[in-house]
């Protein structure tokens, strides 16, 4: 597969750690009060879709960059890639 | 019709004219008491051990192509019980028991073929870990021999022993694991259930879940609607596609395993041999194909076909451990949708929905535990309590801690 780096161009997958879905960025409040069910949702459960997923990507050998690639589970084409950073920062994370 | 060798002198006589299909293909009908969905080696094993050991005759089971077609037609058929933890290890051991048996139990010709499976170490540390997982192993009653290297010279002179980075020390050998024929394997137990009277559905996909007052109340599928009170899903690979139809969501992700073998050639691996340094597994099929695999893929999917980079470093750590096989040719290599979960461990349980029952995330470990989680899910939906041997194999189990984490990898499937 070929990620199409946002700032880097087209890059081998081999180059990139996947960490997995990328609701990962939105982590819950650990001071909430149902926080204990929060966390066991966020950690350990997944939509898991077949079919259009968006995923964290780590170019841990490249810029060392997140990226959040979205890609097809069921053929593997890949059509969207965005910088981690970009989409934490529109969901109202500070980076 | 029971098998037998005068039943096979016979046919020889009358040409082989008196066989009949080894399965009734049926049409299903309106009611249940229960439906088993997948008809692979677990769904199946599940319907037979209902009817055999439970008593509970009225079962379907619903596959939505054609049975035996998904992950126990594309594994690498190895059998074995060496797994460390207390949750794991008597359920596996067991597993290994039926299989012991299996064949004369079915009177259908599993291959069980009871080779020995070889886990090479190449450090210390790894001997010490495997010293302690064999004794584990022992104490549950199941066999484990600890080999230093000449031990393994003996019965595999052909390794690379003298690999300057990873030399091998030695290895831990369970003579008792080995290969199964897998496609044997769905078609014993589909015999086995469809003589005891049970409904074997083919290309019969189920699209809905009827729920009444929060409980299960039945299946619609692509053949028209279907009542039970009970409903088992062993769909492993697709757990989360079809639980998303009860609006569940599963600490399950889906990845693809690869798997290899190679042209046929004379005999030469003697059982199933596993290089402790990387990840690569390989043994000899009856026909002599080396059949070998290695690491998941490691991301999220469901195409049954993987990337060329694992098949690389599953090739490497081949040539790694036997530079001998570097001349043979791969015939074939596939891939299979395995359920990952985050733990590393299965899922035989209840579910949030009342009749709705779950068997899957075995990550690519499903093959071996065909008879036992067959058996254990039996006991789970005949009587709606988990078998002891599969207690602590609970879909709750991520909420209160109690994880079964054989590779101390944590909440990272891709790593199991």
């Amino acid at each position: 597969m070929i990620i199409e780096h946002p700032l880097l161009g087209p890059r081998d997958a081999q180059e990139f750690v996947y960490l997995g879905d990328a609701s990962l960025i939105d982590r819950p409040d650990g001071m909430a009060e149902d926080s204990v069910e929060c966390f066991h949702d966020y950690l350990y459960l997944r939509s898991n879709p077949a079919g259009l997923h968006r995923e964290l990507w780590f170019h841990e050998g490249g810029d060392r960059s997140w990226l959040v690639v979205t890609r097809d589970t069921v053929t593997h084409e890949i059509v969207k890639v965005e910088l981690a950073a970009d989409v934490a920062r529109q969901r109202g994370r500070c980076r | 019709m029971a098998y037998s060798a005068f039943r096979i002198a016979l046919e020889a006589i009358r040409g082989h004219a008196g066989w009949s299909p080894v399965w009734r293909d049926a049409t299903p009908r309106a009611e249940y008491d229960v439906i088993v969905i997948g008809g692979g080696g677990h769904g199946l094993a599940t319907a037979y051990y209902l009817a055999k050991a439970f008593g509970v005759a009225r079962v379907a089971v619903l596959e939505k192509g054609w049975l035996g077609g998904g992950n126990v037609g594309r594994n690498t058929t190895i059998i074995r019980s060496n797994y460390l933890l207390d949750a794991n290890e008597p359920f596996y051991e067991f597993s290994l028991k039926l299989w012991e048996g299996l064949s004369r139990e079915l009177n259908y010709n599993a291959m069980v073929s009871q080779r020995g499976v070889l886990n090479l170490y190449h450090s210390d540390a790894q001997r010490d870990a495997f010293v302690r997982r064999g004794n584990a192993m022992l104490l549950h009653g199941a066999d484990a021999e600890l080999l230093d290297t000449e031990g393994v010279r003996e019965l595999a002179p052909f390794l690379n022993f003298e690999n300057a980075r990873f030399p091998v020390k030695g290895g831990l050998l369970q003579r008792r694991g080995g290969t199964a024929r897998h496609d044997a394997v769905a078609w014993g137990y589909a015999r086995g259930a469809s003589r005891l009277g049970i409904d074997i559905v083919q290309n019969c996909e189920v699209t809905g879940f009827r729920l009444k007052e929060g409980r299960c109340v039945g299946v619609e599928t692509t053949r028209g609607p279907i009542a039970a009170r009970t409903v088992g899903c062993a769909v492993a690979g697709s757990s989360s596609r079809l639980m998303g139809l009860a609006g569940l969501r599963l600490p399950l992700e889906s990845h693809v395993l690869q798997a290899f073998v190679t042209e046929g050639l004379k005999p030469c691996v003697p059982g199933v041999i596993t290089f402790g340094a990387g990840h690569f597994y390989v043994s000899q099929s009856d026909k002599g194909g080396l059949v070998f695999g290695g690491d998941i893929d490691g991301y999220n999917s469901y195409a049954q076909r993987g990337n060329l980079p694992v098949v690389e470093d599953v090739c490497e750590g081949g040539m790694a451990l036997m530079p001998m096989i570097g001349r043979a040719k791969v015939l074939r290599m596939w891939g299979g949708n395995v359920d990952m979960s985050m733990d590393g461990s299965p899922i035989i349980d209840r579910t949030p929905v009342d009749g709705l029952f779950l068997n899957g995330g075995w990550c690519y470990g499903g093959f071996k535990a065909t008879p036992a989680s067959g058996w254990c899910f039996a006991h789970l939906l005949a009587t709606g309590e988990p078998h002891p041997l599969a207690a602590r194999y609970r879909l709750g189990r991520f909420l209160t801690g109690d994880l079964i984490d054989e590779k101390g990898m944590g909440a990272q499937p891709n790593l199991h």
